[in-house]
């Protein structure tokens, strides 16, 4: 039964519709994990418990060994396509996930309706339910994951400390326990000494997890991590622990199955995080050797048999400058970065997981086989800005996703949208995870350069601009690593990427001013040649133009200024369809340049190929830069570009533009300086001010959810509080005036 | 006769070039003569150039600039390509005698006039000067108006008027007000005939705003323009309002309240590129087809994307920006008051490279419904487009008209006549594309196969009703308790466009995401598209 069918079953026509609009999306057929390994039989139907890119990996597989698909989906996700791709959709509920993804009594109605045998919780929602779990045991369908009795012990995170300890696994120095209430935090925290972590008891993927320095952020965040869990997990306990200074995230995965088989495969390194969330992945790490890798492996499977684990399942160390490793927490679910692994391990991970939770065995045992293929990197491309990590929600206007660089398969999106999906506020807002494989780290990170700047999302902010940045940091490219690593090398957040000098010599500024003022002029030649075809004419008085470019510097900006003159290498004409070559001189206050500029760009197309050749340089492999940039969109006075992941305000001003420009005015700002704006849509969870009160400058005043985290909005400045908007549980949105102070 | 012919063809040379700032003195004393009485005559030219050219004197122009705006001058040659503009009546000095008016003229009189190129095609300028006599109106600076604007339509081509006056020549009295009317006369005949396009970069006040109010587009400048019948002090004087300029008729509330103005630019510079920008998508006159611009975006391209543009949830808003965007060339829509009666969208983009006119309703904004405001605001774009053989596209998606004592007591049924008539009486050709709802009499309205709707389309969630499902049920079965039963009945017979197809009120209903092809044919079918009105006067639409 289709989903729409469900959902309004008189509408015949449409839902009819619907049918031939998902026949005719051509889905791509993904091998990144090569063909089926299992003969045998496991079942004949499963039921997907969750949404979004994993739904949609574990359909693949379960497609691959021919086991029909049960999709569920709430009312926000009625058209996306985990439903399209499955073969059969269940409605289960409204879009607040309570109430759909995590609405057991509708899912299991699912179940039976369907007839599925077994169920794949895929992460998050229900995975790590050991009460789902039981009901589902209760119903005689199987679970595709670990045991209840692992999951449960393995889930709480101070049992979890415990049962480490006895397998002989490395623990945290610390306290194990629940934290009552802040009194006895304080004390716990001062006792194993500051800083500490508190974290949600029942939490995971970093929700719910913060870090204090001392007493006064110990209370403020003792606060917010209780609520922050009681939201996410229902569960508002929390745990103390020290807090491990410059650590490395690296963990190991492992699996098994019902027979006693275990393994583990190459570990994985987590260290780029931002607010204790993943952001890149790669594995293996650069930091660990053979030796270290067996000792982690082999207490990673100590572990897993001490529980009985059978299934695929996580454990997560936490690595020092000594390359001391102590265990942090096991996740007994597949985990999002999984790809990576696949990639250098061969394991297709869901296929190991339906394989054993049907009673079969692992397709390999033998551990000595577990070898490391290359290396793979994964980005994380969330729907945020790459500033403050805001979440941006909106529909994917363009979307189209890199496809392979140098070999078939090395690159590889695992995504659950298509071009016109919605990012809601109601779930995660990861687009894709974006994975790139390759011989070396070096191959699989100029695999990942590529791809994010051939990665083309329009509609929603998007983190894209940091990815590529740090995929390019020096540090990065070192292997020098740590959870630290965004908050020390963007201590007040990525402000856009700073251009540079350049191999051939050019600076950057120079090469991507003329790649604009090169589009600028095909486009202006088109205006001039209405109705003439595909050659156009160059208008009078476009070749000499002046250039004004954003430059990043020290976290301000500084507007570049490029004399340019930038002619036809032939003729007078451009061509609107294919090469053109421009002869090109730039002068800026320091140098005087001429080089030629060759470009394919064809109007319609969102990529321009652009190659600079500098005049100066006889050896050509010198003389020669080639990159892409992305046309994002035309300005009243020039073009808006990206260039190496970030965007470009570029300004291409005719001359007597740029003489006239002086005499514009910079349009005064609003004042924002007495308003408290909402960073985000989202709820108010609370407002901490009334009016009338003095307030001091960072004094929380309100705090604000979306997308399931809390956010603090803090007081701009000193002042009284003049007018409070907002009360608790309204839905606001991004920009919208919650709280004004008096003026001074 | 020697001399004479001598002079003349000095004459000839030194007609300058360039737009200004090229004195053409320095350049006569190389074919200095004996001859001293065409010496001094070419002097005096070239000293009433020179003034023509700097207007109200350096003092005033710094003045002008340190108010973030530009020079009449510098204005005009932003606007047109580099080295095409070409004045009329730079000499032409004011003839008022009185108030000492006779000892104090400024050559050129306020007002820069003549012809350029935008991308190589013709249009008349007038400039007003803000520098020299405060941009005044006389009588002479009107008939340089009127003379551009004969010109204009002489040759069939646009006309861009850019206006920065303090209003009346006040010293000329009823000579001015006559010129007002003269060129008012001509923005009437002119209408519908060639392009006519304001754009307000200062102020523009009393009589003055009237000439704006009769051409096709006004467009402004953010801070620093203004327009108003009766600026701040009148107001004050009469109805005790204490309002300031900006408040009165900034760009703000020409944009957003009176819809007064089509759009509003951050500065002088961006206006005229942005005007250059419009007129690419105009023809020179209505005697012409739209242009026609190199299209890379394929003909054939389809876009899956759409077949799910639409939310399944039917009271769900969404933008239909988004649909107008993924169907047109290369997602470019020149949007026509955008800030203004948000629940419709008007606009120009192209189709395979040709102008169209976009009308449609938009979802996002309180459902899309009809009000006052967005009826008057799409039916004069209609007129606009029909006068100028553009053709119209229409994208429905329309709950009715607005209800309530509001609309009703400031004339919904007048007001949204204008849009019934404008659909009606267009002869271009249309093509209509219905999204999803077309409810009531809404439905008939937004271009339907009724009013000559060349080519209808539905969507396969295209729902077309006298009403929505809840709203008709109550009204049939208001006596019976349980009505969800019927409910149900009328939707599976209303909420889906087979109904209207069956009675040949729709062509076909088409999978959105052919929607640009089907577009694109239908175009070149009815590219000879010929129908007449029946032969009258004039006709009189609702006012």
């Amino acid at each position: 039964m289709f989903a729409s069918k469900i959902l309004s079953s008189s509408r015949l026509v449409k839902s009819n519709f619907l049918v031939q609009a998902r026949k005719s999306l051509n889905l791509k057929t993904r091998s990144y994990f090569g063909p089926s390994k299992t003969t045998e039989k496991t079942f004949d139907k499963i039921l997907i418990a969750n949404r979004g890119e994993i739904a949609c990996r574990v359909i693949r597989t379960a497609k691959k060994m021919g086991i029909k698909t049960v999709a569920i989906y709430s009312d926000a996700d009625a058209e996306s396509l985990h439903v399209r791709l499955a073969d059969e959709a269940v409605r289960v509920g409204p879009a607040p996930t309570s109430q759909s993804y995590l609405n057991v009594p509708a899912i299991m109605d699912a179940i039976k309706q369907t007839g599925a045998q077994a169920v794949h919780p895929g992460y998050g929602f229900l995975s790590e339910n050991s009460e789902f779990v039981k009901q589902l045991e209760a119903n005689n369908v199987t679970f595709i994951g670990p045991g209840e009795y692992a999951m449960q012990a393995m889930g709480d995170k101070i049992q979890s400390k415990i049962i480490a300890k006895e397998a002989g696994v490395n623990i945290i120095p610390g306290f194990n326990g629940v934290v009552p209430d802040i009194a006895r935090a304080k004390e716990v925290a001062n006792e194993i000494g500051y800083p500490v972590m508190l974290k949600a008891s029942a939490g995971g993927g970093g929700k719910g997890m913060r870090i204090a320095y001392n007493d006064e952020e110990l209370l403020e965040n003792f606060r917010l991590c209780s609520d922050e869990a009681k939201s996410s997990f229902g569960d508002s306990r929390l745990l103390v622990e020290r807090f491990i200074d410059h650590p490395r995230h690296i963990e190991i995965q492992i699996i098994s199955d019902k027979n006693g088989n275990y393994l583990y495969l190459p570990e994985r390194e987590c260290s780029i995080q931002r607010r204790n969330q993943k952001v890149i992945e790669e594995a293996p790490s650069p930091y660990i050797d053979e030796k270290t890798r067996k000792a982690m492996g082999e207490q990673a499977v100590a572990l897993a048999k001490n529980v009985g684990y059978n299934s695929a399942g996580t454990v997560e160390f936490l690595v020092d400058s000594k390359k001391q490793f102590y265990f942090l927490e096991m996740n007994t679910r597949l985990q999002v970065e999984h790809p990576i692994t696949e990639y250098i391990s061969g394991f297709d991970l869901v296929e190991e997981m339906i394989r054993s939770a049907a009673g079969l065995n692992l397709t390999t045992t033998d551990q000595s086989k577990v070898k490391i293929d290359g290396w793979a990197i994964e980005s994380r491309v969330y729907a945020e800005d790459p500033e403050h990590y805001l979440p941006s929600i909106g529909t994917l206007s363009k979307y189209v996703e890199p496809t392979s660089y140098i070999e078939k398969n090395d690159v590889r999106c695992d995504s659950g949208i298509t071009e016109g999906s919605e990012i809601s506020m109601y779930y995660d807002p990861m687009i894709c995870k974006l994975s790139t494989h390759g011989p070396t780290r070096e191959a699989a990170s100029e695999a990942m350069t590529h791809s994010l700047d051939t990665y083309l999302i329009r509609g929603v902010n998007h983190n894209i601009p940091l990815l590529r940045d740090v995929i390019a940091h020096p540090s990065f490219q070192a292997g020098d690593l740590f959870t630290g690593f965004l908050a020390k090398h963007y201590p007040s957040g990525f402000k856009g990427y700073t251009l540079k000098d350049s191999t051939n010599g050019i600076h950057e500024s120079i090469q991507l001013g003329t790649a604009a003022a090169a589009i600028r002029n095909i486009l202006l030649s088109r205006d001039f040649s209405l109705g003439k075809g595909s050659a156009a004419e160059i208008p009078a008085g476009s070749s000499d133009v002046v250039v004004t470019i954003p430059q990043f510097e020290n976290d301000g900006v500084v507007n570049k200024t490029v004399n340019l003159s930038i002619k036809p290498k032939v003729g007078n004409n451009v061509s609107l369809s294919g090469l053109n070559e421009f002869e090109c001189t730039a002068t800026t206050d320091a140098e005087n340049i001429s080089f030629t500029l060759k470009t394919d760009w064809k109007l319609s197309n969102p990529f321009v190929n652009v190659e600079v050749i500098n005049n100066a340089i006889s050896d050509a492999s010198k003389a020669s830069t080639k990159f892409v940039i992305q046309f994002l969109d035309q300005t009243p006075l020039g073009l808006q570009l990206q260039y190496k992941g970030s965007k470009f305000m570029i300004n291409v001003l005719s001359k007597a533009q740029e003489q006239l420009m002086k005499y514009m005015k910079e349009k005064k700002k609003v004042d924002t300086s007495n308003l408290v704006l909402a960073p985000m849509p989202g709820t108010i969870v609370s407002v901490s001010v009334e009016k009338g009160q003095k307030v001091a400058e960072g004094a929380e005043v309100a705090v604000i959810e979306a997308m399931k985290m809390q956010n603090v909005l803090r007081a701009p400045r000193a002042g009284v509080i003049k007018s409070i908007l907002v009360k608790t549980g309204d839905a606001v949105n991004g920009e919208d005036i919650l709280i004004e102070l008096e003026k001074d | 006769m020697y001399s004479l012919r001598l002079s003349s063809n000095i004459l000839r040379r030194s007609i300058p070039r360039a737009l200004y700032a090229r004195p053409i003195f320095p350049r006569v004393r190389t074919y200095a003569t004996p001859n001293t009485k065409a010496t001094a005559v070419l002097q005096k030219i070239d000293s009433k150039r020179k003034e023509s050219i700097v207007g109200g004197g350096q003092k005033r122009i710094d003045s002008q600039h340190a108010k973030g705006k530009l020079t009449a001058r510098e204005r005009v040659e932003l606007l047109v390509d580099p080295n095409t503009f070409r004045e009329y009546d730079a000499f032409v000095e004011h003839q008022c005698v009185d108030f000492g008016m006779e000892k104090n003229k400024i050559t050129g009189d306020g007002v820069v006039t003549g012809y350029g190129k935008i991308n190589g095609r013709t249009v008349y300028i007038f400039s007003q000067d803000f520098t020299t006599f405060g941009g005044s109106l006389s009588k002479t600076f009107a008939q340089k108006i009127c003379k551009i604007m004969d010109k204009a339509m002489l040759v069939g081509a646009p006309v861009i008027g850019l206006n920065d006056s303090g209003g009346a020549r006040i010293q000329e009295g009823v000579d001015s007000l006559a010129g007002y009317a003269e060129i008012f006369q001509r923005n009437v005949l002119s209408s519908g005939v060639v392009p006519q396009i304001s754009v307000i970069m200062g102020p523009c006040a009393g009589g003055a705003v009237y000439s704006p109010a009769l051409t096709d587009f006004t467009f402004m400048v953010r801070d620093t323009s203004y327009l108003f019948v009766t600026g701040p002090d009148v107001v004050k004087t009469v109805t005790k309002e204490d309002v300031t300029q900006e408040e009165l008729g900034g760009a703000k509330v020409h944009t957003t309240k009176s819809g007064v103005a089509h759009d509003a630019f951050e500065n002088d510079i961006e206006a005229m590129a942005k005007m250059r920008e419009l007129l690419s998508y105009l023809p020179q006159s209505n005697k012409e087809t739209t242009p026609i611009k190199y299209s890379a975006d394929p003909k054939d391209r389809a876009d899956e994307a759409l077949n799910t543009i639409i939310p399944a949830d039917s009271t769900k808003a969404y933008d239909m920006k988004n649909p107008i965007k993924r169907i047109v060339d290369e997602g470019k829509f020149f949007e026509i008051q955008p800030d203004y009666a948000k629940n419709i969208l008007i606009g120009f983009s192209r189709v395979n490279g040709r102008s169209v006119g976009i009308v449609a309703n938009q979802p996002l904004v309180s459902s899309g419904v009809l009000d006052i405001n967005a009826s008057v605001k799409a039916a004069r774009f209609v007129r606009f487009c029909d006068a100028f053989n553009i053709p119209i596209i229409t994208f429905v998606d329309v709950p009715g008209f607005l209800p309530g004592t509001q609309q009703e007591h400031n004339g919904i049924i007048r007001e949204g006549a204008k849009l019934l008539y404008a659909f009606a009486e267009c002869t271009v050709p249309k093509i209509t594309v219905i999204t999803r709802k077309a409810y009531g009499g809404a439905y008939d309205v937004m271009s339907s196969k009724h009013l000559r709707g060349d080519i209808n389309y539905a969507w396969p969630t295209a729902e077309i009703a006298v009403m929505g499902a809840k709203g008709a049920v109550e009204i049939i079965f208001r006596h019976e308790s349980d009505r969800s039963h019927a409910e149900a009945e009328y939707i599976d017979k209303f909420a889906n466009p087979l109904p209207a197809a069956q009675r040949g009120f729709l062509d076909d209903i088409i999978l959105p995401s052919t929607t640009r092809s089907r577009i694109i044919e239908d175009l070149e079918v009815l590219e000879n598209k010929k129908l007449e009105n029946p032969w009258r006067k004039h006709s009189n639409m609702p006012l």
